[in-house]
């Protein structure tokens, strides 16, 4: 397994009081795995991610990644937060190397490589661009391109397409779905939207209302590559029932 | 280019009529000439006067840019130091503030006690007047660093300061340059305070001498220079921040 989570409890101080967040929320992804995380907004899917990361600790419960406890979690993730967060003063080229640049790796090496995949993310020709000059989708598919650069086991991928218009967003869940094909992380994924996380995932968590717990776990087994077909499959469509019930509660 | 000149020739007309009643004036009333010289006069000493000028400009400008450059380096140190410990920032900041209240003029005298009559203690009165608003300006675009953006490094396994260099340097940039753009114009203006107060050249040197020989028109010149180096060293700075943060001014025409 890559990522364990036991039980884990968290709970912000909110104005003197104590808001719980997570209720003890339990889960795993396992190797080259695609795990998606479903639940209603402010139900605590980014504050799981920031523990998962590292960024805040839990009041309760264990993180385990790789395998062992008290592995340094930029070591097994890499992390691509809601907002894209690119660097502006950068050019292209440069954020999406820029885990790279960690392990104090020659920035030509990396560089060479990143302007390889550029068409396969949809960025050829815009190496030299800074970020202010890209559309709203570039972005997310620079950071995203960050994050596979990166090259850790596990990809966090928290509401990737929530900006984005319904067609660009067909077209970039296809497209994660063939880079995943070609880099073999695994990647768990939070997503608001039932259909992304039938179409991309192996398994979905569906999580309730604050504080949250995982209050249903699906297998979803429908045979891949997945195309636009499959969703109007009657499997499909009698999971998302299932998880339209578990959501609505 | 065309917006560009007529964004020039509005201001450049409002300065011509202002010379022209000024001469006209000066013609009318027969006002003497140590009290107000005319324009043309102005510009008769300017170019009589030009070689000793130059002279005398070339040390302003040395304490100036020395004095302005120090101002940079320590407010640099200041603002690391800073973001490195919260205790300096908590007993820094205030200080730096009440810094600003001590009137630099009323220190000057002592400059030149513990400095002497050399370049030295120009160029302390021009960094301390510079200091200010590039440390406050630097110090508060640090901060502004998104902090989304300082998560994300750290968690690739950034070192605190590699976080500096890569995420709240940069992101001090375009603060940092509005302060050096405030900092620029009063730097030549410090130095000049500075030779007022006592020195063997510079513009403030010359202007003191002319002063006491009622040589109005020489004055007069040497606020002209003053004026044109000022607006010289705001030119390059607004060269220097566009070569170093073009991203910044491509997101600015985006918007
Ligand atoms: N640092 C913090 N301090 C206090 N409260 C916080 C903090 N971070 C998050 N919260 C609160 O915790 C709750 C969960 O936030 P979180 O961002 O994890 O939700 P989310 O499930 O990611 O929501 P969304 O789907 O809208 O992104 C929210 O009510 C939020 O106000
Ligand atoms: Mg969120």
């Amino acid at each position: 397994m890559e990522i364990i989570l036991e039980d884990i409890e968290k709970s912000y101080m909110v104005d003197g009081e104590p808001l719980p967040v997570l209720g003890g929320v339990s889960a795993a992804v396992g190797e080259g795995e695609f795990v998606s995380l479903i639940g209603p907004s402010g139900c605590g899917k980014s504050t799981l991610f920031n523990i998962i990361c590292g960024l805040t600790g839990p009041d309760r419960g264990r993180v385990v990644l790789g395998g062992k406890t008290g592995a340094r979690a930029g070591e097994v993730v890499s992390y691509m937060p809601q907002k894209d967060l690119l660097l502006p003063w950068r050019t292209v080229l440069d954020n999406v190397i820029l885990a790279r640049e960690v392990a104090g790796e020659n920035r030509e090496t990396a560089r060479r490589e990143a302007r390889e995949l550029m068409p396969l993310f949809g960025l050829a020709g815009f190496e030299n661009s800074y970020p202010a000059e890209l559309s709203g989708g570039m972005r997310q598919r620079a950071a995203l391109m960050r994050a596979v650069l990166a090259r850790r086991r596990v990809l966090l991928l928290d509401e990737p397409f929530g900006a984005l218009d319904a067609i660009t967003r067909t077209r970039m869940q296809q497209w994660l779905l063939e880079v995943w094909d070609k880099f073999r992380q695994a990647v768990f994924f939070v997503t608001h939207d039932i259909d992304e996380a039938l179409i991309l995932s192996d398994r979905v968590y569906v999580l309730t209302p604050r504080p949250a717990r995982v209050c249903l776990h699906l297998e979803v087994g429908l045979p891949r590559p997945r195309r636009a077909e499959t969703l109007t499959d009657p499997r499909f469509l009698a999971l998302k029932r299932q998880i339209m019930r578990a959501l609505l509660g | 280019m065309f917006r560009r000149n007529r964004n020039i020739a509005a201001p450049l007309l409002f300065l011509l009529s202002f010379i022209a009643t000024w001469q006209a004036w000066v013609w009318w009333s027969g006002v003497p000439a140590w009290l107000l010289p005319a324009p043309g006069q102005v510009l008769a000493a300017l170019w009589e006067m030009l070689p000793v000028l130059f002279r005398h400009t070339q040390s302003t400008v040395l304490a100036a840019v020395t004095g302005l450059l120090a101002a940079v380096l320590l407010a640099l140190a200041l603002a690391v130091l800073m973001d490195f410990s919260p205790w300096v920032r908590r007993g820094m900041y205030p200080l730096l503030v009440f810094s600003q209240t001590v009137p630099i003029i009323a220190i000057a005298p002592l400059l030149i006690i513990w400095f002497g009559y050399g370049i030295l203690p120009k160029v302390v009165v021009v960094a301390l007047v510079c200091f200010f608003p590039v440390a406050v300006s630097m110090v508060e675009g640090m901060e502004a660093a998104d902090p989304g953006m300082v998560d994300l490094l750290r968690v690739m396994g950034f070192t605190r300061w590699q976080l500096i260099k890569l995420v709240r340097l940069p992101a001090a940039l375009p603060s940092f340059f509005s302060g050096l753009k405030i900092a620029g114009t009063y730097a030549v203006m410090g130095a000049v305070i500075g030779e007022w107060l006592g020195a063997t050249s510079g513009l403030g040197v010359y202007m003191t001498r002319a002063t006491h020989a009622y040589q109005t028109d020489r004055v007069f010149a040497a606020i002209i220079i003053i004026s044109l180096v000022s607006l010289l060293l705001f030119g390059l700075i607004n060269l220097l921040a566009r070569l170093s943060i073009p991203w910044y001014f491509k997101e600015r025409s985006n918007d």
